[in-house]
């Protein structure tokens, strides 16, 4: 981008294509560019270039670090949850270690936080919540919607978590226990949901298609598809 | 990003509580970072599960070391004694990660 020869590029990523990774040359490239920086953004650019120029990180490395979180989305969760419902033994595995059967699968959660899977019964419905600030698992299913960082869903998950749930259009039994999970140190916590009925002989490939991210959160159930899309996927 | 961890593996002294012991959150202030929340102080809860020990937070915070070490413990808290006017059902629970300086045994 710096370089005159490709004043004429027509591909945005042609200097890319030509000299490898952009990240390479070193000055950090904006991901936004919609209109003038917020005070929010300009803070991060003071920070972070002075971060850069006392020699605290590098701007390859902080480079590596966005590539790695856009690594991390929720099709990988849902990798990890439809794997534990077809194998019993795999899902035992990741309830007891989940940093070891993660890394099973050749998902490497980092030395920051220990994982924690909290599974989903008939009797039992995991939700979860930081109310300190905003720890999420995102070393699996990457940056957390706006809402999961809400002042509202953080102070409310809490003290009426029926109520969350019910705006989300998860609506529980009395008899089921909501168990809130409060994400307050070490830990990042990841719910298994219910292997959802009408599923029985589907591939593993076919299950991980059904699992949202927000039924990993535990604002959701995982629904199998019905009508149309059902005769659908069996006329594969 | 050059994060050593901040499980600490060893040395492992004994966990102050175990499993199903009864214990109480202290009902003090913190200065500075902490991460006790505000409205499980002073609550009855249960030991769920001992996470192992951790660089204390509220050390790393300042950028110390965070030694020594804490022991981190799940506790389960009953809904109905964490609010007033809890409007769930009576099975609801709450299970939060608390570090055993933030631990005192209930009778």
């Amino acid at each position: 981008m710096h370089d005159p020869e490709h004043h004429h590029d027509e591909h945005e990523h042609s200097d890319e294509e030509n000299h490898g990774h952009h990240h390479d040359h070193g000055p950090f490239q904006k991901d936004h560019d919609t209109g003038p920086a917020s005070a929010y953004e300009v803070l991060e650019e003071a920070i972070r270039s002075l971060l850069i120029e006392k020699g605290v990180v590098t701007a390859q490395e902080i480079a590596a670090q966005v590539d790695l979180m856009d690594s991390r989305t929720p099709a990988l969760g849902a990798k990890v949850v439809a794997r534990a419902w077809v194998d019993p033994v795999f899902k035992r595995r990741l309830l007891k270690d989940t940093r070891a059967a993660l890394s099973e699968l050749g998902i490497d959660i980092g030395t920051l936080a220990e994982f924690c899977t909290v599974e989903n019964t008939p009797k039992v419905h995991n939700v979860i919540v930081c109310t300190l600030c905003s720890c999420y698992p995102k070393m699996l299913l990457g940056i957390p919607p706006a809402w999961y960082k809400s002042l509202a869903y953080r102070s409310r998950t809490v003290v009426d978590p029926r109520g969350v749930l019910a705006d989300f259009g998860v609506e529980l039994q009395k008899d089921v226990e909501v168990r809130v999970h409060d994400s307050t140190a070490d830990l990042r916590y990841i719910v298994l949901p219910m292997r959802p009925k009408g599923t029985r002989g589907w591939t593993e490939a076919e299950l991980a298609r059904l699992v949202t991210r927000d039924s990993m959160i535990g604002t959701a159930i995982v629904v199998a598809p019905s009508g149309p899309a059902a005769r659908r996927r069996t006329a594969r | 990003m050059k994060g050593a961890g901040l499980r600490v593996a060893k040395p492992a002294p004994a966990a102050r509580f175990a499993p199903g012991d009864r214990v109480r959150v202290a009902a003090r202030p913190a200065l500075g970072h902490c991460r006790t929340p505000w409205y499980l102080r002073g609550k009855m809860g249960v030991v769920a599960a001992v996470h192992g020990r951790f660089r204390d937070p509220e050390l790393l915070a300042y950028h110390k070391p965070g030694l020594p070490a804490r022991v981190l413990y799940k506790v389960r808290f009953k809904q109905g004694d964490l609010w007033v006017r809890y409007l769930g059902a009576a099975g609801d629970q709450l299970e939060a990660d608390i570090y055993e300086h933030w631990l005192e045994p209930a009778k």
